[in-house]
């Protein structure tokens, strides 16, 4: 075992390390908000809008990412009024589109996810919100919100777990994060196994904290199902 | 806020809750066929009725979580504007409806607990959120009546970790938090086990004691007789027949009541 390559070869993909989560966050962060959207689409009375979620979902869940991704990286640059926008210069930065085709597909995913909550939400319990002139905003962000989200943790986590890994395909349109840097270095050095085990154990610590954070928040939030002790 | 009011003074200055003449189909089905009825302060009106004569979705329509098809209703002198669209009613002002359903306090059949909530938190979400009052105040209000109830000690369990009764008479408390003029009761007591009906009807009747306008909807015959000042019997979306009960339960009303009462007797 050559200690010294792979303690080099950690540092260099350490380095690395922000741009994966940068990647990570924006897109988690933008694809969330999209998904909301999507989501009050999808679940609004107005066939338009419905159908259009449905539609937006089923090409975003139906598609590969790379192939996503490649669109929005090569293929955005062909009409000439994206080309000749003003967001042009932001558009063709690859990290802007990695991140932009990330959260685009991520939110086809979670706009699903947070509609399965939706759905568990007892109308009960909205009903016992509405009979006490709750209504609109208020009683989706006091009542509906939070439990729909509680019932949408589990399965969101996963998308999370999900989105870490697929900041990996970012490399294929030249952004420099983790993986990226790691296919750099065995293009220097040849040494595909030590490179890549690196990379793969720096996804798997990553994995691991957002996990014990996905569950750590998951248990705050599902005090009420757990049983209390019972005293005599 | 500007809402219209009664041009009937009758209906305006006596009474806690007017209603006339409510209609209400679902499909083909008419469930409610022409039900008027005044309740004046401090009234406990139980409605009697067996499954299916209208009586749950009368209570419904009037805190407008069904909205009735035709007829008028008042609370409190505040008369619930309806405009016509394809035939049937349609709140004029969803800020009323809000409004109105803020005053009417509602018990349902399976309490209806927010889950996620505390029993604490329960009780001062309408307070603070919907009426806007301060938290703090909000809190020591909700206390004295998780005490009132007989539950304080319970503030900060979560409604899944409380018996059936207890968090009925939780929802009773959130419902009284909001300082209702008039409270409804759908069955407040067909989802419990028998043995903790007592306790939630302990805390209606003084309820009632208190001078509280409330309309019960209820299969408890004892209720009906020793706590309401007036029965109402419904049958096929009517009000069969209806008085003190006294009148009532002394055997001159209408042969479907007679029959109806019978079956309790077994």
């Amino acid at each position: 075992m050559d200690f010294v390559f792979i303690f080099q070869t950690m540092k260099t993909l350490l380095a690395a390390v922000p741009m994966t989560l940068a990647l990570f966050f924006l897109s988690i962060f933008f694809g969330g908000l999209l998904a909301l959207l999507i989501v009050w689409m999808r679940v609004a009375k107005n066939p338009i809008l419905r159908n259009f979620a449905k539609g937006y979902i089923f090409v975003f869940r139906g598609s590969p990412l790379l192939i996503q991704m490649f669109l929005v990286f090569y293929g955005l640059g062909q009409f000439g009024f994206i080309r000749y926008s003003f967001l042009w210069p932001f558009l063709r930065e690859p990290f802007v589109c990695a991140v932009l085709s990330l959260a685009l597909c991520t939110a086809g995913y979670t706009a699903e996810i947070f509609r399965g909550g939706l759905r568990a939400v007892s109308v009960k319990e909205i009903e016992a919100a509405r009979s006490i002139g709750m209504s609109g905003f208020l009683l989706v962000r006091r009542i509906i919100g939070p439990i729909a989200f509680r019932h949408a943790l589990p399965a969101y986590s996963t998308e999370i777990v999900m989105m870490v890994k697929s900041t990996a395909l970012a490399s294929l349109v030249t952004v420099w994060e983790v993986t990226g840097v790691a296919q750099r270095l065995i293009s220097q050095t040849y040494r595909t196994m030590e490179v890549f085990l690196c990379a793969a154990a720096i996804y798997l610590i990553l994995n691991f904290l957002i996990l014990q954070a996905m569950a750590l928040l998951e248990h705050r939030l599902s005090q009420h199902r757990r049983a209390v002790p019972r005293l005599p | 806020m500007v809402h219209e009011h009664s041009a009937d003074p009758a209906a305006a200055t006596v009474n806690r809750l007017s209603v006339r003449n409510i209609r209400k189909k679902f499909g083909s089905l008419e469930v409610l066929r022409g039900i008027s009825l005044e309740a004046h302060d401090g009234d406990v009106i139980s409605i009697l009725g067996s499954s299916g004569s209208g009586k749950s979705t009368f209570l419904r329509c009037i805190n407008l979580l069904e909205i009735a098809d035709e007829g008028e209703i008042w609370v409190d002198g505040e008369h619930i504007n309806m405009v016509r669209k394809h035939g049937r009613n349609v709140p004029a002002s969803s800020k009323q409806v809000d409004h109105i359903r803020a005053e009417l306090g509602m018990v349902f059949q399976s309490f209806n607990l927010w889950s996620h909530m505390t029993i604490l938190q329960n009780l001062i979400e309408g307070p603070v959120h919907v009426l806007k009052r301060p938290r703090a105040e909000c809190i020591a209000e909700a206390e004295a009546l998780l005490e009132k109830v007989g539950i304080a000690e319970k503030r900060h369990a979560y409604p899944a970790h409380l018996s059936g009764g207890q968090q009925q008479r939780a929802a009773i408390a959130r419902s009284l938090a909001m300082k209702p003029k008039v409270m409804l009761f759908d069955e407040p007591t067909s989802a419990l086990d028998p043995e903790l009906v007592g306790e939630v009807l302990r805390v209606m009747r003084s309820l009632a004691e208190e001078g509280m306008t409330m309309l019960v909807v209820t299969h408890e015959m004892n209720f009906a007789r020793d706590v309401s000042n007036r029965v109402v019997f419904m049958r096929e979306g009517l009000i069969d027949c209806d008085g003190s009960p006294a009148e009532m339960f002394s055997g001159a009303t209408s042969p479907a009541f007679r029959q109806f009462i019978g079956n309790f007797r077994g």
